[in-house]
């Protein structure tokens, strides 16, 4: 019997494919989203867009919600560390969280390594915007990814660029004669290995969901048709008018994101959605994506 | 007969639904996702693959399937429930009210193992397949009580993880997960042979 083998923990993520996993706050939001057909969720203290109204240093959540929220719910909690924060990551282990998120949403504690995450047993989902990052994770024992985007803007535009980005780069790896991944290896900043077993297979090793930025059922249907494997949402459902009613929507307009008449009928009668911000009015110092390298 | 082909729908509402594809293609079986209730016509098999019990269970509620599937089971297609596919089937959730198909005479036990920091894999022994299959349990399920016709297939620890009954078959554990196809074959010779007996009857 082995515990915490890459087949068991990249398999975890398998099992949340084409599903939606959401932000939640409290026990109470947890349950909520658990009713609306989350296949997880994701325990805070502050969503993205409170994390970037209130400024200053972004922390893991105090422990209590996160156990609160295992009490109440019978999917899988994850909960965030920040980039570098191994004792973070393993205080939270510790408490028996199902996922760690390394996330640029937090004020990264170390500005040149990330966790070492091999050593885990619980798996860990990190963020990508192109490919070389997403091999770097994956490298550092990642199993799962997500795109980056611009977390708490409710603005798409980054997620769509993320994804396009590390599917584009894969489909020219694949393509690339195998005398020339070497020099593709060090331009993107990746072991040999894992650019080659891209090559070979002409995908990721791991699931990559959407991340940062889905504010609508039609933005998850979106990411879920540009190629993502399932889609997390921050602040976008808490954040709206009527967050159980969103949660189911955006959860149908996942699994069926190539339904449109089905997007149009859930779609209906939301209510405000959260309030966007367009991502040229935020300074660099702003843009979370820069977190994590 | 073993070259008979036969076409096996995957449920994919939500979960490990490629994987199962993939695994029933290369054991010989014509394999399809299905979404929608109509895609159910035509099919031998079905698979309801692992994912999330409450969201499947809720999708399938909610896009009509409870009805189509018990519909699909009663006319004795072979129906093959892998990990929450397994609670899906169950007639008894333990501490829930409602089963979602309720198909399988039997009472399951959600994460029974505990989280994911306890789950696992390993070499198990399966009635009718000759050397043990790697097994991949993941915040699995278990098996606690077995009516009378449910034939218990394998057991992990004493506790019951694999188990068939009539054209039932169910195991708490994912084996679309590895390349090790076996289990998807068995399964593929259950579709056969109700395929056979249905064309002969």
């Amino acid at each position: 019997m082995e515990a915490g083998t890459s087949r068991v923990k990249r398999g975890m993520a398998e099992m949340q494919k084409g599903g939606v996993i959401m932000d939640v706050m409290n026990a109470e939001q947890a349950k909520i989203a658990e009713a609306a057909g989350a296949t997880a969720v994701m325990a805070l203290e502050r969503v993205p867009s409170d994390i970037r109204a209130a400024g200053g240093v972004a922390r893991m959540a105090d422990p209590t919600i996160v156990e609160e929220v295992m009490k109440v719910v019978s999917i899988p909690v994850m909960a965030k560390a920040r980039i570098g924060h191994y004792v973070e990551a393993k205080v939270l282990e510790s408490l028996g969280v199902d996922y760690i998120d390394e996330s640029e949403v937090l004020t990264p504690a170390d500005e040149v390594f990330h966790i070492d995450k091999q050593e885990f047993t619980i798996p860990f989902v990190c963020g990508a915007k192109d490919l070389g990052e997403a091999l770097r994770r994956i490298g550092e024992g990642a199993s799962m990814l997500r795109t980056k985007g611009e977390p708490g803007t409710g603005n798409i535009v980054e997620a769509v660029r993320h994804m396009r980005l590390i599917n584009g780069q894969i489909r020219r790896v694949k393509n690339l004669s195998k005398d020339e991944l070497y020099a593709e290896a060090k331009n993107l900043g990746v072991s040999y290995e894992v650019l080659l077993d891209i090559h070979q297979h002409g995908k990721l090793p791991v699931v990559n969901f959407a991340a940062g930025g889905v504010a609508t059922p039609a933005d998850a249907a979106l990411m879920m048709h540009l190629g993502a494997d399932g889609v997390f949402v921050g602040s976008g459902i808490f954040k709206s008018d009527n967050p159980e009613k969103f949660a189911r929507a955006i959860v149908e307009a996942t699994t069926h994101y190539d339904d449109y008449r089905l997007i149009a009928e859930v779609s209906k009668n939301l209510g405000a959605p959260m309030k966007g911000i367009d991502i040229k009015q935020l300074a660099p110092s702003e843009r979370m994506q820069d977190r994590g390298w | 007969m073993t070259n008979q082909t036969v076409k096996i729908g995957v449920l994919a509402l939500q979960g490990a639904v490629s994987e199962h594809l993939r695994s029933l293609e290369r054991a010989g079986a014509e394999a399809v996702s299905v979404k929608r209730t109509e895609q159910l016509d035509g099919l031998d098999g079905l698979v309801i693959p692992g994912g999330e019990s409450t969201t499947i269970g809720k999708l399938m509620r909610k896009y009509g399937f409870i009805e189509r599937v018990r519909e699909f089971s009663e006319a004795g297609r072979p129906i093959f429930g892998t990990c929450a596919g397994l609670i899906v089937l169950a007639k008894e959730i333990e501490g829930q009210e409602e089963p979602h198909l309720g198909l399988m005479d039997m009472k399951v036990a959600r994460n029974a193992f505990g989280r994911q920091r306890e789950s696992f894999e390993t070499d198990l022994p399966i009635k009718g397949i000759e050397q043990p299959v790697r097994a991949v349990f993941i915040r699995a399920p278990l098996i606690r009580e077995i009516g009378e016709g449910v034939e218990v297939l394998a057991t992990y620890n004493e506790e019951m993880v694999t188990a068939r009954e009539g054209h039932l078959l169910v195991s708490s554990f994912h084996p679309e997960l590895t390349d090790d196809y076996r289990l998807h074959e068995y399964f593929a010779g259950m579709v056969r042979e109700f395929k056979s007996g249905a064309a002969k009857g």
